[in-house]
């Protein structure tokens, strides 16, 4: 085995290590399981904000059934467990508000401008993407201004959450894969005209749907990234002399509890940082990487795209893993909500990206 | 320098302050918590909280 590979395997078990040394060995296992979600995503180049182009762009709808595949299976996984031991595992469910189908909007048409998502991002960043590396800071920032603004974009009113689960794990399992169905069959006259299906985004959508059941075995929720990053971002603010104790979100339970800990104490923080070096590991696997800076301009839109992502976020009760995939495979209907307003906010969001230059790949 | 010397620096910089941040933070925070079960199903508690859906 090359010397390279032996660095990044034993780099991986110094991860683990230390974060099971500082946190625990729940807080390990979750380190564990972020790089595997950084390796996948990577390996595959399992991204929502590419596949949603592509079907947006050239109506290739490979990208979005490799999503609705990973939903399927997840979800299949997932609800069954949810049901059976609802006091210890904990889905992700949230109200149906306004700052939902707002957020979610803003969010799709930001993630066209950075080029990733919430995962997107993260492990485009761990590759090395110096257009991920420029968002990431500006993506913590707003998820951290939005988190503080939360409460009061929720107190402009909805809908109460709707938790599919009430009605039991079957139907709600039935209504959450009808769900995906349905979406694949509204695009299936596109997936004939697009080719044979990659078989890397098969292989993605059935690693991560495993990865994910994982997660909310070993964490006791569902899989998610924001939180986390905003948490970086009050971490930073905090450091910097700022008292959160009268903030709406960050001064109250168990948010303050997060922010007052370690951060190697926190679920997400843990298995981002997993998902980060995750995904390094996974590009320097079979040769070095190298890349070009994008332009000035370009990483100046990134990066202000980046607060917008980080803001509408937490507006949105999270990102493409916390609210649509945990959200469907919770079997709460917000998780839907967020597809639909985030799918049509990347539809402007594609516009605006043809205006600018294209950004640079790993 | 060229592409690949600065990629490298770069990347450098940033995994060497990315762990520089966390152990700092890691170290200058003592605070006791009980320790959870390693796996949270079947341990009979309720999650931490911290969660993006707002929990």
């Amino acid at each position: 085995m090359p010397i390279r590979r032996l660095l990044l395997i034993a780099g991986a078990l110094a991860l683990v290590f230390a974060v099971t040394l500082l946190a625990g060995l729940r807080q390990g296992l979750l380190a564990l399981l972020g790089l595997g979600f950084g390796a996948v995503l990577q390996a595959c180049r399992f991204g929502f904000t590419t596949g949603w182009r592509e079907y947006i762009e050239r109506r290739n709808p490979h990208g979005l059934w490799a999503q609705l595949l990973l939903l399927a299976l997840a979800s299949s996984l997932m609800l069954p467990l949810l049901a059976k031991h609802s006091g210890e595992l904990v889905g992700a469910v949230a109200p149906l508000t306004l700052s939902l189908v707002l957020g979610a909007f803003l969010f799709g048409a930001a993630m066209q401008l950075t080029d990733g998502c919430g995962s997107g991002t993260l492990y485009k960043a761990g590759a090395g993407s110096p257009l991920s590396v420029v968002v990431l800071p500006t993506f913590a920032l707003g998820s951290f201004v939005g988190a503080s603004h939360q409460p009061a974009w929720i107190a402009l009113g909805g809908l109460p959450p709707v938790d599919l689960l009430r009605y039991g794990w079957p139907l709600a399992l039935a209504l959450t894969l009808g769900g995906c169905a349905l979406v694949a069959i509204v695009t299936l006259p596109q997936a004939r005209a697009a080719g044979p299906w990659p078989r890397r985004w098969v292989i993605g959508a059935v690693l991560l749907a495993l990865l994910a059941a994982l997660h909310l075995i070993v964490a006791g929720q569902p899989w998610g990234i924001v939180y986390g990053v905003g948490l970086w971002g009050a971490k930073a603010f905090a450091a910097l002399g700022w008292n959160p104790a009268a903030d709406p979100f960050w001064g109250v339970a168990p948010h303050a509890a997060r922010l007052a800990e370690p951060i190697v104490y926190d679920v997400t923080s843990v298995t981002n940082f997993g998902l980060l070096y995750g995904a390094y590991a996974a590009s320097r696997w079979r040769a070095p990487v190298t890349t070009r800076l994008p332009s000035a301009r370009r990483l100046l839109v990134a990066a202000t795209a980046g607060l917008v992502l980080g803001y509408s976020s937490r507006m949105a009760f999270g990102c493409n893993v916390g609210a649509f995939l945990g959200g469907v495979t919770s079997a709460s209907l917000h998780g839907w909500v967020w597809f639909a307003m985030a799918f049509l906010g990347s539809i402007l969001g594609v516009r605006l990206r043809r205006r600018l230059e294209a950004p640079a790949r790993i | 320098m060229d592409d690949a010397r600065w990629f490298r620096r770069a990347t450098a910089i940033f995994w060497l302050a990315f762990t520089a941040l966390v152990l700092l933070d890691a170290l200058a925070i003592r605070t006791y918590r009980p320790e959870p079960p390693p796996i949270a199903l079947g341990s009979g508690q309720a999650p931490g909280g911290g969660h993006c859906s707002g929990r």
